[in-house]
């Protein structure tokens, strides 16, 4: 992460500083999410007006402590809790790996929602077929149609950064928009279940199944932890990694090192594309099986709160996708018990996101001093307006 | 830094302790509060709830929610009601994305739900699955036939008083143009639009009238039964005012859009330029007030009294997998919402031939057109 990492302690703080922020912010958006599910609850207000207030302080105990309390048991409360956690954690893992690889190569890849749908299209149309292809062969065929998907859609975007200098934000927002029609228009068509009679995919054959192997968690996750050690890899220990992130830090400098910058971007955001796939894919062959309209609720989007969260770090982006798909989880046992609306848990994933841009508010709040160390290692986009 | 550090660990017991608290199991918190703090409170929260018997119904909806004006909305106000009738306990689940549709169906039953309802072509394959696993969990689909001996469809043959809806539509209309869209290409949205277009026909067989519609066209060659104009969701108010717009333009003075929440973007379109409109699914003079002035009445889907019945017949014993509850106009299932205001502006004369259509239907001696014929 830095150049100095000559003693154990020197490291041990500043990996801590790295992880502070990130931590205060979960806590502190976990706290205000506490104030608006008490402020939501009627039952909190007529025990204040009935009960005064004793009756109604306990009312606001018993409120947080239902609801965070349900959330808990919902996502770590049984084996089958935990592994509905992990099975939602895996799209988050690769989408969040995704955007985290584009940040450390300098691009923001707004456009993992659309890459990861237009995978799990080339994913299902591939998986649906060839019921002759034993599963060695089929299962891999398919995961590889849907990360060729995601890495040309990106890599478009990426050659058009590097070749004209149209803004890969700009691009990729405007390329979801394609694919969203795109879908809707392939699943009252070609990719239309026979008989076509609501735009829903045919299902993926068995032998494309990423099998599942503990409740609902399959293959992918594990698959998600693999992939997620070799971004690790690949971007710190190979020469590829050091010239992303030498185009991510400084591209004229890498110009001048003899990078070839327009290269570097296209992979970049092909390999963040390719791990978009991956997450569209994994999800589709492992718990899905099927394409309908509604196939993501924005795991593109959640994904760059996790690579901020994570600091672009694959090991962080792996705790922050579990902590996400944790609460995700949890929010199901929290409507059924607490009938507390999902909404809650986007409240709460939302302000972690304000926190992390804004580490001024959680340095003002916890007194937490700035180090020099602290924000340096991300570097986020470049290129604004140029 | 020391001090940082102290207060890190703090609040990170403090969270432990919080969790371990509630992560010993489901009925802990709930005994531990109450009796050391408010030993008052139990006796009224039992208050809030009159009657309840513990039996337990569960609603999973689609990514629409359960406020999205529409029909996962009106199967809630079914649940509600079967809350306040038969003192069941009812609660929602909603979905956000497709993983979520097996894992909600997985919670209720898991947590030993009495009975299970379900919105949506979209959970048509996740409620197959868990009724096939479940056999004796007794689960009914809204706008999907029954696919197992032991889930239940709730249909509605909206054909029907769409039908009516048409001819009112043509008999209404100045400009001699009416117009129709939807949201998405599925049977219970081309029901209406089919319906629609046969009594905008029958009314031009009958009066030898010219009254055009825009909007659909049935084909029976063609996938889906025909061709025409969708926007593609259910919940852009802005696609729904720019394609009523465009229907408009090209004179037409009465529309109904077939698109959920959508259609008041219609409405809006409409109450801009003084034209009329036909609501779908409830009574948009009810629903949205700000439209009273344009509505002409409502193609009336009572999904609310389907879902009701469903819980009903799940409480009482006499709930049938493997079958179907179909709303007609016969049964009241489905309908044409009073005019209301435009009353004064329905001729008598076509109120009443609107009762022999009515009758027609009902008796089979008139076809909607629907099912496509291929």
């Amino acid at each position: 992460m830095t150049k100095d990492e000559k003693s154990p302690s020197k490291l041990v703080k500043q990996t801590f500083d790295l992880v502070l922020i990130p931590m205060l912010a979960v806590l502190t958006a976990l706290i205000i999410g506490g104030f608006i599910i008490v402020a939501t609850d009627t039952n909190v207000y007529t025990a204040f007006e009935e009960g005064g207030l004793g009756v109604g302080l306990s009312a606001v105990g018993t409120s947080i402590l239902v609801a965070y309390g349900s959330m808990f048991s919902g996502s770590v409360g049984s084996w089958r809790d935990i592994s509905e956690s992990l099975v939602a954690s895996t799209p988050y893992i690769f989408a969040g790996l995704a955007v985290a690889v584009s940040f450390r190569g300098g691009l923001f890849n707004v456009g993992v929602e659309g890459q990861l749908i237009l995978a799990v299209m080339a994913s299902v149309y591939v998986g649906s077929r060839f019921p002759f292809l034993p599963w060695i062969i089929h299962l891999p065929l398919t995961i590889l149609a849907g990360m060729a998907a995601g890495a040309l859609w990106a890599g478009l975007a990426g050659y058009l950064k590097a070749k004209t200098g149209a803004h890969e934000v700009i691009n990729t927002i405007m390329m979801n928009y394609i694919v969203y029609l795109f879908a809707d228009w392939s699943l009252n068509g070609f990719l239309c279940r026979v008989p076509c009679s609501s735009p829903v995919s045919p299902p993926v054959l068995p032998s494309a199944y990423l099998p599942q192997f503990f409740y609902r968690l399959h293959l992918g996750f594990p698959l998600a932890l693999m992939v997620a050690f070799g971004v690790w890899w690949l971007l710190f220990k190979t020469t590829i990694g050091f010239e992303i992130r030498t185009v991510g830090t400084n591209p004229n400098a890498a110009r001048y090192g003899g990078i070839q910058t327009t290269r570097v971007m296209v992979m970049t955001m092909a390999l963040s594309g390719a791990l978009a796939g991956l997450a569209g894919a994994s999800e589709l062959l492992g718990v899905n099986r099927v394409l309908a309209s509604g196939f993501s609720s924005g795991y593109g989007f959640d994904a760059i709160a996790l690579a901020l969260l994570g600091r672009s770090h694959p090991l962080g982006v792996v705790l922050a996708s579990l902590l996400f798909g944790t609460l995700r989880s949890g929010a199901t046992r929290m409507q059924s018990l607490a009938s507390i609306p999902t909404d809650i848990i986007s409240i709460i994933q939302a302000l972690v996101i304000v926190f992390i841009a804004a580490p001024a508010i959680i340095r003002w709040v916890y007194r937490v001093k700035a180090k020099g160390t602290d924000e340096g290692s991300t570097v986020l986009v470049q290129g604004w307006g140029s | 830094m020391k001090k940082q550090l102290f207060w890190l660990v703090v609040v990170l017991v403090a969270l432990a302790m919080v969790a371990a608290q509630c992560g010993g199991g489901q009925p802990a918190p709930k005994p531990q509060e109450k009796p050391t703090e408010a030993p008052k409170e139990a006796p009224k929260k039992e208050e809030a709830k009159p009657a309840a018997n513990g039996h337990k119904y569960g609603e999973v909806t689609d990514m629409g929610g359960v406020d999205d004006k529409g029909f996962n909305q009106l199967a809630w106000e079914g649940m509600k009601m079967a809350q306040e009738k038969l003192g069941v306990e009812v609660k929602v689940l909603e979905s956000r994305q497709q993983t979520d549709y097996e894992k909600n169906l997985n919670e209720l039953i898991n947590q030993k739900y009495n009975g299970i309802v379900t919105v949506g072509f979209l959970l048509a394959d996740a409620t197959k699955a868990a009724a096939t696993a479940n056999p004796t969990m007794k689960i009914a689909i809204v706008d999907f036939p029954s696919q197992t001996p032991t889930d239940m469809g709730l249909l509605f043959n909206v054909d029907e008083p769409s039908f009516l809806a048409g001819y009112l539509a043509a008999g209404m209309s100045k400009t001699g143009t009416v117009c129709t869209f939807g949201g998405i290409k599925i049977p219970p949205v081309t029901a209406f639009m089919v319906g629609f277009e046969s009594g905008v026909k029958y009314y031009n067989d009958k009066k030898s009238g010219k009254i055009k519609l825009l909007g659909w066209k049935t084909d029976g060659a063609k996938e889906g039964g025909g061709d025409g104009s969708f926007i593609g969701n259910f919940n852009s108010l802005d696609d729904a005012r720019s394609s009523a717009e465009n229907f408009f333009d090209e004179g037409c003075d009465i529309i109904m859009p077939v698109a959920g929440a959508a259609g008041l973007g219609s409405a809006a379109a409409a109450k801009d330029r003084g034209f009329k409109m036909i609501g779908v699914d409830s009574d948009l003079f009810v629903k949205a007030p700000d439209y009273k002035a344009i509505a002409l009445t409502s193609v009336l889907k009572k999904i609310d009294n389907a879902v009701f019945e469903a819980v009903k017949q799940m409480e009482d014993g006499t709930f049938k997998g493997g079958s179907n509850y179909i709303g007609t106009l016969k049964n009241g299932g489905v309908g044409l919402a009073p005019f209301h205001d435009s009353e004064k502006l329905v001729s008598k004369e076509l109120q009443d031939e609107l009762k022999a259509i009515e009758t027609g239907i009902i008796d089979g001696s008139i076809s909607t057109g629907w099912p496509v014929k291929k």
